[in-house]
Order: structure tokens, then sequence, then C-alpha cells
């Protein structure tokens, strides 16, 4: 039985069913993954923050306190505001994020040191450049920096960085949440020299950002009075502590902190602060992606039933065919059981075929996607998708076994029930049933 | 001579949509070891329907068959298994043969379901040797190899009364076995039987072909539903 064409065709659909169904999970996992991933290096494992633009006092403490912690990797203050960008000489201003930061210590707590390009090694030197000393550096989101990548989605960088000097102004505010310069002419400006750019892969962030040294950014928002101010603290855990445990700890020593400045002069600014995962913290980034992802998943749910139903059918079919020979087994006394059980072995030897092909095939193929896609690329110019559209760096190409043992064992159940609803039926009927109907 | 078959009141009533068909009405039987017995009637007289209700291979409406003075009606499914495999041998009309598997393995089969995948091994020997000796008896011991699609009905048939006899059943049933061939084919076909009957093999046969019925000991009339 195995000879027959009908059974190479049966393990060839099972085989591309699976194949198919590997190929799209592991795709789509792998790009919500990576998606979470940037958004997790971008953020650290969590995030004490006030909305406020006029940030919150007495960072340095709750810093210190943190710090003391062992559950504590590392902790970093960030200034976050918007600002205007003028390159000098020129009259256009264009709208931008800034962030304040200690480079060393926020690539401890996030991911920022490995997005830089020429400090990727060394974070802690993020600002350093070779122009005018008196300037201080600054890292900016390669989009913002570069436009956008070629076709081929890399960026170019040359080994010699030119001198670009970029001014930043923004609106100082008081703690109180006044403009600080009500006399004096509402903003400060400040010139930075480019010494890097950052590509933390999240479109939105690389085409904004700009890094500036903490206690320049600190000055520049009106932060820098005798009650500091930050808008954020990023906190990486250590190993072994997980990131809602570690959130969980964090807040309880937030609400002990609170309630210890409680009669403090700017206590109410504590007020604002909320402490969050990483996850609830980029909610608004993520939050699409996960709306789509639970559409897809309805997707793969009815993938999965099609090619359940398919490989029913193809069993069905072929069962439905043999039962003449179902007829001859039982008028020569083999009892149903056998005839069932024979039937069974046949769809389980098929379906483990098709389905190991399948996944042989499709992990082969996933791991080899990319390696194909390029070489599509060099040799005619075509491409999946373009990178300068699409924030995606490359295919992912990360099997998981649990996904591929889950499609393995659904394709062999599906044989196995494909193969088992015929051949029950037709085992239950008497030789003469099966046999007349076969012989017209 | 004992009674090795015998049927008593059989009917069997087949519905089709609002109509019933009564085909066997009442029909008593009764077949003693070592005959060769001949059932012959008309087309559609209810035949090939009696020789399956003998073999169990369909379920009468009421009456009942008895094997060696045993209720059939009364066997439990394993019982019924065994019965199909080594009481009766089967010979249908139009062959039955298993397409995927050559001469020699369609010969074996009953022999395998008997003994089970463990009692072959210590067993499969004897039964090649058995299998063999009837091939070859019938003119088919350089046919082995081949598949039934392979062979003319005649062969076909041959290797079918080769796999109904494997497991040496007290009691051969045949219907119309030479319903599909040439005279003389057919008639090479009877000799078995006849030759089979001779070595004391009880035979019972369907046929609409007097000339055929003739060669058998005993011609039982089938005729609306009854005995004539
Ligand atoms: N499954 C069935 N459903 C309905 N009617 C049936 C069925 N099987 C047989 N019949 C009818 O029962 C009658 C007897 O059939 P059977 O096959 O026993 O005839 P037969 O004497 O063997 O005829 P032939 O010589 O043509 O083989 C026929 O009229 C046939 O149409
Ligand atoms: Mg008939």
């Amino acid at each position: 039985m195995l000879k027959r064409r009908i059974t190479i065709l049966a393990i060839a659909s099972i085989a591309l069913c699976v194949f198919i169904t590997l190929v799209v999970m592991t795709v789509h996992n792998g790009i919500v993954n990576e998606f979470k991933g940037k958004n997790h290096r971008f953020a650290g494992d969590c995030v004490v923050s006030t909305d406020s633009l006029v940030g919150f006092t007495y960072y340095e403490d709750f810093l210190a306190e943190l710090r003391a912690k062992p559950f504590v990797f590392a902790a970093a203050p960030a200034i976050k505001s918007f600002g205007l960008l003028n390159q000098p000489g020129s009259d256009i201003n264009i709208g931008i994020e800034i962030t304040g930061i200690e480079p060393g210590e926020f690539s401890r707590a996030t991911g920022f040191g490995k997005t830089l390009y020429y400090n990727r090694l060394q974070p802690q030197d993020a600002f350093a450049h070779n122009y005018d000393k008196n300037l201080p550096g600054c890292v900016v989101g390669i989009i913002m920096m570069q436009g956008g990548t070629d076709k081929s989605g890399k960026y170019h960088h040359s080994s010699f960085r030119s001198r670009y000097e970029f001014s930043i102004s923004c609106f100082p505010l008081t703690a109180k949440g006044a403009l600080a310069k009500m006399s004096t002419g509402l903003v400060n400006s400040k010139t930075f020299i480019y010494a890097d750019d950052s590509h933390t892969q999240i479109p939105k962030v690389d085409s904004k950002m700009i890094y500036i040294p903490f206690h320049f950014a600190q000055k520049l928002c009106g932060m820098d009075g005798p009650d500091k101010r930050v808008n954020a603290i990023h906190i990486k855990f250590a190993e072994n502590t997980s990131v809602s445990e570690g959130t969980e700890k964090v807040k309880a020593l937030w609400q002990s902190f609170l309630q210890k400045n409680d009669d403090k002069k700017y206590a109410n600014l504590l007020q604002n602060v909320t402490v969050q995962k990483w996850t609830d913290f980029r909610r608004s980034s993520i939050a699409p992606m996960e709306k789509e992802q639970t559409m897809l998943l309805m997707l793969f749910i009815m993938l999965g039933f099609i090619t359940v139903f398919i490989i029913f059918v193809v069993f069905y079919m072929i069962i439905s065919h043999k039962s003449k020979d179902i007829g001859i087994l039982k008028s020569i006394g083999i009892s149903a059981i056998s005839i069932v059980n024979i039937f069974l072995a046949f769809a389980f030897l098929v379906g483990a075929i098709g389905s190991l092909v399948g996944a042989v095939c499709g992990w082969a193929f996933v791991s080899k996607a990319n390696d194909i896609e390029a070489w599509l690329f060099e040799e005619y110019g075509w491409q999946l998708w373009d990178r300068s559209v699409y924030a995606i760096g490359a295919i992912p190409d990360q099997v998981q076994i649990n996904v591929v043992t889950l499609i393995v064992i659904s394709a062999v159940a599906a044989s196995l029930l494909g193969a088992l609803i015929p051949s029950i039926q037709a085992a239950r009927k008497t030789p003469v049933e099966i046999l007349q109907v076969n012989q017209l | 001579m004992d009674t090795i078959i015998s049927a008593t009141g059989i009917c069997k009533t087949y519905k089709l949509g609002q109509s019933t068909l009564e085909v066997l009405k009442g029909l008593d039987l009764s077949v003693n070891e070592g005959e060769f017995v001949a059932i012959v009637g008309a087309s559609g007289s209810g035949k090939s329907t009696l020789l399956h209700i003998l073999g169990a291979l369909d379920k009468a409406d009421a009456g009942n068959v008895r094997y060696k003075q045993r209720d059939i009606a009364s066997f439990s499914q394993k019982k019924l298994n065994l019965y199909r495999n080594g009481s009766v041998g089967f010979v249908f009309q139009f062959y039955h043969l298993l397409d995927e598997l050559n001469v020699l393995e369609n010969v074996l089969l009953p022999a395998m379901a008997k003994h089970g995948t463990i009692g072959w091994f210590s067993h499969k020997k004897s039964i090649k040797a058995r299998a063999m000796e009837l091939l070859h008896r019938f003119g088919l011991a350089d046919r082995i190899k081949h598949r039934p699609y392979q062979l003319s009905g005649g062969e076909r048939q041959r290797v079918a009364i080769a796999r109904a006899l494997i497991n040496q059943p007290k009691l051969l049933l045949a219907d119309e076995p030479t319903g599909n061939l040439d005279s003389e084919t057919g008639n090479g076909i009877l000799k078995v039987l006849e030759q089979l009957n001779g070595d004391g093999q009880t035979v019972i046969m369907v046929t609409h072909d007097d000339n055929i019925a003739s060669r058998g000991h005993k011609i039982i009339r089938l005729a609306d539903g009854k005995i004539v």
C-alpha cells in the first residue's frame, strides 16, 4: 500500500501542509519576537517615569536605594523632553525628542549601547568626538541622520566622522510647571556635535530621537535647580530576577519612598510617577502589534483547521477507496479491530513521514530564507520586501521546537482521525454490505 | 453421513425506499459432509444471498443456520471471525482478490489472519508449503509473484479457490465460480472442484446453468424464495 501513487500524494500533501504552517508560524513568531525584543532593549526591564514634562524630584535618593538592591543590575536616570533642532546656517527647524543620559549607565540599564555604530563597544564614550572640545556631543537617531536605508536595508558609515553641528532648543519648565524664562526669551539653546548615531530599529524612535549628555539635558530643560528633576529611571534586573517579579519589588520600594518623602516640598511631583514593566511602558507601540497578532492568530487557527481538514480528507478518500479490501479482509475472518489497526498503522506511517518531511523542508527553508533572498537580490535585484520601507532587518529564522512539535503532532493526529472514521465505518458493516457496493 | 450445515426458515428482505423485496421466504436446506451440492435458480432468485448467509457474510432476517449443530447467530464476533476464517472457504463470483498483494500473498492471507503475527512465524514453512501445493495443483506454480490484475479470469478464480482452501475448511462455498469464464476454462474450475470433492471436501456451488449443476451430486433449485 505504501508504494501506491495515492500514498505518495498523501505524504506530499501532508508535507506541504506542515511546511506551510511551519514557515508561516516561524516567520510570524520571529517578527513579533524581534519587535518585542527591540522595544525591550529600548526600555530596559522596568521604567519609573512620569508623563509630565516637569519630571520628578529626589530621584537621586531613589536611585541610591535601587542600586543598593541585589535584584537591580543597573538603574539609569533619563531626561525626556521635546525640542527643536536647527543646523547652523539653515533656518529649518524640526521637532525632535530629546533624551538626556549618562551613556555608560544608561547602556547598562537598556540596550542603548548596542544601537550605536562607532561606540558600540565603549558606549560610555557615546558622546565623544574629535572636534571643538567646548561643545558636547550628541547621538542622533539613524533615520534622522541618514534619511533611510538603501534598497538592501543597509545604512552606510564612513570610518571618518564629518563635523555636523546641531543646535537644540527647548522650553525649560520650573518645578511648578511654569515656563522658566518668562522674562529672558523663553528658550534654552545649545549646540551639539554629532558623535554617533543610534539604530534601535524602531522607526518612530530612530526618526525623532537625539541623545545628549545628561547634565546638559537637565540644564536645557530647566531641571537642574537645587531640587534636580528627571523624567524617568530605566532599570535592568539581575540575571535571576524576572521582569514581573522585579517590577513588583520596585513598586513596593516606590510606595515606601513616597511615604518617606510625603512631607517634602515637591512631594506632589512624585504622585504622577508610575512604575511599569517594559511591556506596559511601550504599550502604545506594542498594542497595535498585539492587536494584529490576535488577528493573525485567528488566521492561524483557520489555517490549522484547513490543514487538519485536508489531511483528514486525504485519508478519508484513500480508505473509502479501500473499502472493498476491507470487505475482503472481513470475509476471510479478519477482525474489525485488526482492520482498523492496519489502517491506523498506515495512517500513522504516512502522517509521520509526511510531517517529518514537511518539518525538515520547512526548517531548511526558513534557515536558508535569508540566503535565498540575498541571492535573489544579488542575481536578479528582486527583493521580497523593500528594506527601506519595512522595519524588518532579516527574515526570522529561529524555528521553535515547541511549534514544530505541535504542528507535527497535529498532523499525525489528523491523519489518524482521518483514517479512523472511515475504517471504523467500514469495519462495522457486514462483508457483503461492503463488497456489493464495490463490485458494481 | 453427518449434516455439516443446515438452514431452517431463512428469510431475507431488502428494503428499497418504499417497496420491499422479499428474496428468501422461509427457506430450508441441509447438506451432508462430503456432498457436492449445486444450487440453481434464475438470476435474481437469491442464490448469492443464500450463500452469503451460509458463509456468515450476511445476516438473515429470520431463521437460523446451524454449522455442525451450532447456531451461527449465537456466535460472538470472535467466533464468527473464526468461522469465516477456518470453517468455511468462500469463493466469490467476482474473485475479490487484494490487488496490493501478489498471488502467493493472497493465498496466504487467511492463514496469516488465523495464526496472528507471532504464530505466523512458527507455522510459516508448513503453510507456505501447503499454499505452493495448492497453487501447483491449480497450475499456478509459475505465477506466484504476479499481481491479480496480471492474471486471466480463470487464473484469478483458481487463486481465489486456493485462498478459500488454505485453512483447510470443512465447507467450501463457491458463488458462480464459472460465471465469468468461457466454458472450457469453467470446465477446468469444475474439475478442480470435483477433484477436491473426491478428496472428501464438502462443496456448495451456486450456478444458474443446469449443465454445470448436473455435475453436483445433489441439485437444489431455488425459485420464489424457496427450494422447489
Ligand atoms: N443490498 C441489496 N439491496 C437491495 N436488493 C438487493 C441487495 N442485494 C441483492 N438484492 C436483490 O436481491 C435479489 C437476489 O439477489 P442475489 O444476488 O442473491 O441473486 P442471484 O440469484 O445471485 O442472481 P445472479 O444469478 O444474477 O447472481 C436480487 O433481485 C437483487 O436485486
Ligand atoms: Mg449471484
